[in-house]
């Protein structure tokens, strides 16, 4: 299984075609105490770029982009009881959604964990 | 306190050091780095509610406005009764527009001294301190002098434990205050000013000291066990919950005290007399009831509604969100509104559209977490 980083502080897990995706510890870190997570529909289709999911946190309501496209076969239930999971465990228990992968293509360019390391030390 | 300042222009407060050493996380606001979190809003917010927290609120204006006649100048910008307010006393108040429009909202303390000049201490907003001061510099009659305290730092310690921690710090020399009522006293070397007010709804004090002893005095009181530093996150969701209105947001020259549901804060002579910026109209408000009306709504689930959410009675656009956010005391997301009149009463179901979906509120009594000022016994 390969992760791959997007610079919006995405992490994508992939296993053969189907991708996990959730917001890395940084980016829980910089959004606080988060309440509510609003998901995609499973059976909806997300796009690069475009709006797949919203972050609330007590401040303020954060979008998060889809890192890739594709169709969305499953959501994390748990967020919904316990939204505050992504601040405990961002990178685990606290993904978001899981994918098929609509273009493999997309996945090239992104940065593996040493090199979002780097990107967040250069923040 | 809504204006963005762009990075550039910003400034720096005088704990701006000690708040990054802190650990704050440091972010642009009413044209000043200001911390909006150390460990954590909701972690804030509950120490404040359980313990003390220590706000620096040095973005705010500390004004002084004194000289013969003081009170009847200030009478003639705003709608409180300072005739009245006897020295010590601390009095909320706002600056109004000739239309009685809200150009910001302040404190007024008398702190003249014992046969001495009358002096008013007013504390603005931050972001319309500037404004404010243009304003009174205009309208102030010449023998009026104003003053900005440019080198004073404001403190703010909020929360049922910060009695008891400032009283460890400053012994008897912060007097015996109760809610509203503020003095003046030397801490070694330092002259601080103190009123027993704030902003979240918690006993509380607000504590004006030079910004040269800044760092020495909130290094001393969170010195205390009981206090913290808390940032303006939690400062937002507290005084939310506190039902009180945030100039920029909740109040702004298109409100009017009366539909903001500040009438309390129009004192019974003015009300007879009027004599203040925009009287005629606040005065008819009072008599034939206003539009709209400032009311709180509680959502159930967990999405909040925020500011600028639209809000319904059926298929009727009844209002608009003020200002919304998760309550952390209370576990659920709570919002102020400004609502049509007709649907502003208690226990009224309405709902909030966000992104495109229907959340049901119900129209709830403010403070939405009870006030325990300290009232005396």
């Amino acid at each position: 299984m390969a992760r791959y980083f997007t610079e919006e502080h995405e992490w994508i897990d992939v296993e053969g075609e189907t991708a996990t995706v959730g917001i890395t510890d940084y980016a829980q870190s910089q959004l606080g105490d988060i309440v509510f997570v609003e998901l995609p529909g499973v059976g909806s289709a997300v796009e690069k770029g475009k709006d797949a999911a919203v972050v609330e946190s007590v401040k303020a309501a954060s979008d998060v982009y889809a890192p890739i496209s594709g169709e969305v076969t499953d959501a994390n239930a748990a967020l919904e009881d316990d939204p505050a999971l992504v601040n405990s465990s961002a990178e685990e228990d606290g993904w978001f959604f899981k994918l098929t992968i609509a273009d493999k293509t997309q996945l090239e360019g992104l940065m593996d964990e040493a090199g979002y390391k780097s990107f967040v030390d250069g923040l | 306190m809504s204006d963005d300042h762009e990075t550039a222009e910003l400034q720096t407060l005088p704990l701006d050091a000690w708040h990054r050493a802190q650990g704050a996380r440091m972010v642009p606001f009413a044209g000043y780095w200001m911390p909006i979190q150390y460990e954590g809003i909701v972690a804030e917010h509950e120490w404040t509610r359980t313990h003390a927290g220590l706000f620096d609120v040095s973005h705010m204006g500390q004004l002084l406005v004194s000289g013969e006649g003081a009170a009847e100048a200030l009478e003639a910008l705003l709608p409180g009764d300072i005739l009245s307010l006897k020295p010590g006393r601390i009095r909320y108040s706002m600056l109004l527009d000739e239309n009685g429009g809200i150009l910001d909202d302040l404190m007024v303390t008398n702190v003249t001294p014992e046969g001495g000049t009358p002096t008013y201490y007013i504390v603005v907003n931050g972001a319309t301190k500037w404004d404010d001061i243009a304003h009174l510099r205009e309208y102030l009659p010449d023998e009026i002098t104003l003053t900005h305290l440019e080198d004073q730092a404001l403190l703010a310690v909020q929360g049922p434990e910060a009695a008891n921690a400032l009283r460890r710090v400053f012994r008897d020399a912060m007097g015996d205050l109760k809610f509203m009522q503020g003095t003046a006293f030397r801490f070694g070397e330092i002259e601080i000013g103190i009123g027993r007010s704030g902003y979240t709804g918690e006993d509380g004090f607000e504590l004006s000291v030079p910004a040269e002893h800044a760092e020495t005095i909130a290094g001393r009181l969170c010195a205390e066990i009981e206090i913290k530093p808390i940032g303006l996150g939690a400062r937002d969701s507290l005084r939310l919950e506190a039902g009180l209105p945030l100039y920029g947001h909740d109040l702004s020259p298109d409100t009017d005290p009366i539909s903001a549901g500040l009438g309390f804060a129009i004192g019974k002579r003015r009300r007879a007399d009027g004599g203040f910026p925009g009287a005629e109209r606040i005065l008819g408000l009072i008599e034939s009831g206003t539009e709209t009306k400032r009311v709180g709504l509680t959502l159930d689930g967990r999405l909040p509604a925020r500011e600028g959410a639209l809000v319904y009675a059926g298929d009727e656009e009844v209002g608009r969100v003020t200002s919304g956010g998760f309550a952390p005391t209370l576990g659920h997301p709570i919002a102020m509104a400004y609502v049509a009149s007709g649907h502003a009463a208690e226990g009224t179901e309405l709902e909030i559209e966000v992104r495109g979906k229907r959340l049901p509120a119900r129209v709830a009594p403010m403070p939405f977490v009870p006030h325990r000022y300290y009232r005396g016994n």
